[in-house]
C-alpha cells in the first residue's frame, strides 16, 4: 500500500483574497451587476451632496441667546429680525428653540423633572434587565419591575394623589406622548395577545370563536378607523356623565388593535411547537395552565421574539396616527411649531429631526431584540 | 403467573375511530400488577394508539379502560390522577428543550406532586445516576445524544413513582449503537417489578423480559402468547409472516 507524504498547508492565491476579490464578487460579478453598481453610485452622487449641503454646510448652527445692551434677547426674535437663518440651508436653531415642544409638548415647564426621571428610568430598565440575568432572584426582580415601572411612571407624569401637581393629559405631548402611547400599547396588548392566541387554539368552541372573530375583525380594519371609532363613535354610546379621557380612549383602541397582531405572531410560535411537547406535558400530568405557562409559551415566545419586536416597531411608527384625533405626539409637533410666526415654513427641519429621532429609537430597539434573541439561543446550543 | 395478583389495567371492548377509520377493534386486555407486556405488529396496526389510550392521550369512542380501579372518562381530575400513576416514554423522547436535564425531571414532582425543590432535585439526581447520566444534569437536552436523551426521558417518567410505564417505540428513533444502552435501563426496570407495556420491535428484549407478547394487526389483537411459544408456535399466518419478516435479518 502506498504511503503519502503529509501535505503542507498554503495560503490561497493572492488574486483570491482581499479587496479586489470582494469588489469582483460583490459589485462587478456580471455586467448587470456592474450596471446596477454604477447606477447606484450615480444616484448617491446626485442625492448625497445636496442633502449634505442643506443639512450641514449651508445650515445655520448659531445657537444660544444674544446679549444686547444687557438684555437677554430671545433667540427666535433675534432670528426673525435678522433673518440670518436664510432659506438656503437648514435652520437648526429652530429645533434647538422648539426642542422643549418636541420632547414634552405642553407639559408645564416647572415640572419637567418628572418626565426626565421617567426617561431616566426607562433607560435604566434597558441596562438593568441584561445585568440581572444571572442573579438568583431575577424572576422576582423582573416581575416587580414590570409592575412598579408603569406605576411610578404614571404617578410621576400624571401627578395628583395629593403629592404632585396634576398635569392634564391634554398637556402631554411630543416624544413623551409618543413613548407613552407606544409603551402602554405594547405592554397592555401583549398579555391580551397571548390570551387571544391561546384562545384561538383552544378546544372550547365558544372561546375559539370569540378569539378568531376578534382577531379577524381587528386585523381587517385600519388603525385610523379604530382610532376614530374610539375617539368619536365610542362617546356616542356612553352617557355624557361617563366621558373619559381622549388619550385613554386612544390607548384602548391601540391596545386592542395591537393585541390582535400580537395574537397572530404568538399563534405562529405556538404552531411551531411540536405536538410531542404537548403530549409529554400531558403525560406527566400538568394541567392546561401549567402546560402552557411552563412548557409551551416559553418556547413559543422565544421563537416569536423577532416577530414580536417587528410588530412592536410597526406599532411605534403607527402611534404617529394619533395626531388625526387631536393628540400632539412628536410628529404633530412639526406642524404645530412651524405655525409659529417666527419660524414659518420650517417643516423640513422638523421632519428630518423627527425622522432621525425615530430612527435612533427603532434601530436601538431592533438591535436590542437581536441581542435578546442571541442570548436565549445560546441556552440550548451545543 | 399466579392469579392472586390483581389486574392493574382492564381494557374491555375498546373501539376507536379516527374519523371513519376504525383504528382499534374490540380490544380486550387485562394486565396484572408487575406484568411486562410487549406489543408488536406491523406499522399502522394500532399498537401505539392502544397504549396512548391507556393514559388518555387518545380519546376512544366505545368500551372502557380501568387503571388501578379508576375508569377513564373525560373528567380532568381523574385523568390527571391516572396520568400521575401512568408514565410514558415516547419514540422521540419529547424532552423540554428550554429546560436543563434536572429541571426536566423535577417539573412534575414540583408542580403536580407538590414536592419541594430540594426533595425533587435530590430524587432527580438519584434517578439520573441510575440511568448513568448524572454528570449531564445541568446540560440542555440538545447537548445530549439520542440514547442519553431517551434515558433522561425514562428517568423523567420515573420521577413521579409511577405504577405503570408505557413505552411507545422507545428505540425506533435511535442510532443502532445507542439502542442497547436504553434497553439495558428498560431491562433493569422490568426486573424491579414495575408494570410495563412496551410497543417495540426489539424481539431480543421481548424474549428476555416479557411475560406476554401481543401481536396486533389491523386494529385487533391477533395473537397473544408467552415468549417461548410466541416465536416458535405462531398460530396465525399473519404472525408467521410478520415473524419471518423481522427475524430473517
Amino acid at each position: 500500500m502506498p504511503v503519502f507524504d503529509q501535505q503542507e498547508t498554503r495560503k490561497p492565491p493572492i488574486s483570491q483574497i482581499g479587496a479586489v476579490l470582494w469588489l469582483k464578487t460583490n459589485l462587478f460579478s456580471s455586467w448587470i451587476n456592474s450596471v446596477l453598481t454604477l447606477a447606484s453610485l450615480y444616484l448617491l452622487y446626485i442625492l448625497i451632496p445636496p442633502l449634505l449641503n442643506w443639512m450641514v454646510f449651508d445650515a445655520s448652527f448659531s445657537f444660544g441667546t444674544v446679549n444686547f445692551f444687557g438684555f437677554e434677547i430671545k433667540f427666535s426674535e433675534e432670528m426673525a429680525t435678522n433673518d440670518n437663518c436664510g432659506r438656503v440651508g437648514a435652520c437648526w436653531p429652530y429645533i434647538y428653540e422648539k426642542l422643549y415642544m418636541y420632547t414634552y409638548g405642553f407639559y408645564p415647564r416647572t415640572e419637567t423633572w418628572r418626565p426626565n426621571i421617567v426617561f431616566g428610568l426607562t433607560a435604566l430598565l434597558f441596562v438593568i434587565v441584561p445585568l440581572v440575568k444571572n442573579y438568583k432572584y431575577k424572576n422576582r426582580v423582573t416581575l416587580s419591575l414590570i409592575i412598579l415601572y408603569p406605576l411610578i411612571s404614571y404617578v410621576l407624569i400624571a401627578g395628583g394623589f395629593g403629592i404632585l401637581t396634576p398635569v392634564d393629559t391634554d398637556q402631554w405631548g411630543g416624544l413623551l406622548l409618543t413613548l407613552i402611547i407606544a409603551s402602554v400599547g405594547i405592554i397592555v396588548s401583549f398579555p391580551i395577545g397571548v390570551l387571544l392566541a391561546l384562545g384561538r387554539q383552544s378546544n372550547l368552541k365558544v372561546i375559539k370563536l370569540f378569539s378568531t372573530l376578534f382577531i379577524e375583525f381587528i386585523r381587517a380594519v385600519p388603525l385610523i378607523t379604530i382610532l376614530f371609532m374610539a375617539s368619536f363613535v365610542l362617546p356616542l354610546f356612553l352617557e355624557s356623565g361617563n366621558y373619559f379621557d381622549k388619550l385613554l380612549r386612544a390607548l384602548i383602541g391601540i391596545a386592542l388593535f395591537q393585541a390582535a397582531y400580537f395574537a397572530e405572531v404568538v399563534r405562529g410560535g405556538l404552531q411551531a411547537i411540536p405536538r410531542g411537547q404537548y403530549e409529554a406535558a400531558d403525560a406527566i400530568g400538568l394541567s392546561y395552565l401549567q402546560k402552557n405557562v411552563l412548557i409551551i409559551l416559553p418556547q413559543a415566545l422565544k421563537i416569536s421574539i423577532p416577530n414580536i419586536v417587528g410588530s412592536s416597531i410597526s406599532l411605534f411608527k403607527d402611534t404617529t396616527l394619533v395626531l388625526i384625533i387631536g393628540l400632539f405626539d412628536m410628529l404633530a409637533m412639526v406642524n404645530l411649531t412651524s405655525n409659529d410666526p417666527y419660524w414659518l415654513g420650517r417643516e423640513p427641519e422638523g421632519f428630518v429631526f423627527v425622522t432621525m429621532v425615530m430612527w435612533a429609537i427603532l434601530y436601538t430597539m431592533s438591535r436590542y431584540s437581536r441581542k435578546l434573541e442571541l442570548r436565549f439561543n445560546t441556552e440550548n446550543k451545543n | 403467573m399466579s392469579d392472586k395478583k390483581t389486574n392493574i389495567i382492564e381494557i374491555s371492548d375498546l373501539n376507536k375511530w379516527y374519523g371513519d377509520f376504525h383504528a382499534l377493534k374490540n380490544i380486550n386486555l387485562d394486565i396484572k400488577e408487575g406484568e411486562i407486556i410487549v406489543v408488536c405488529g406491523p406499522s399502522g396496526s394500532g399498537k401505539s394508539t392502544l397504549i396512548r389510550c391507556v393514559n388518555f392521550l387518545e380519546k376512544f369512542q366505545e368500551g372502557s379502560i380501568l387503571v388501578s380501579g379508576t375508569e377513564l372518562t373525560d373528567d380532568a381530575q381523574k385523568i390527571r390522577k391516572i396520568r400521575s400513576e401512568v408514565a410514558m416514554v415516547f419514540q422521540h423522547f419529547n424532552l423540554f428543550p428550554h429546560l436543563t436535564i434536572v429541571d426536566n425531571l423535577t417539573l412534575a414532582p414540583i408542580w403536580v406532586h407538590n414536592e419541594t425543590k430540594q426533595e425533587a432535585r435530590e430524587k432527580a439526581l438519584k434517578l439520573l445516576d441510575r440511568v448513568g447520566i448524572k454528570d449531564q444534569a445541568e446540560k440542555y437536552p440538545n447537548q445530549l445524544s439520542g440514547g442519553q436523551q431517551q434515558r433522561v426521558a425514562i428517568a423523567r417518567s420515573l420521577c413521579t413513582n409511577p405504577k405503570i410505564m408505557l413505552f411507545d417505540e422507545p428505540t425506533s428513533a435511535l442510532d443502532p449503537e445507542m439502542i442497547s444502552e436504553v434497553l439495558d435501563v428498560m431491562i433493569e426496570l422490568a426486573n424491579e417489578g414495575i408494570t410495563m407495556i412496551c410497543v417495540t420491535h426489539e424481539m431480543g428484549f421481548a424474549r428476555k423480559v416479557a411475560n406476554r407478547i401481543i401481536f396486533m394487526d389491523d386494529g385487533q389483537i391477533v395473537e397473544e402468547n408467552d415468549p417461548d411459544n410466541f416465536f416458535t408456535n405462531a398460530e396465525s399466518d399473519r404472525l408467521q409472516i410478520f415473524l419471518d419478516q423481522i427475524l430473517t435479518h
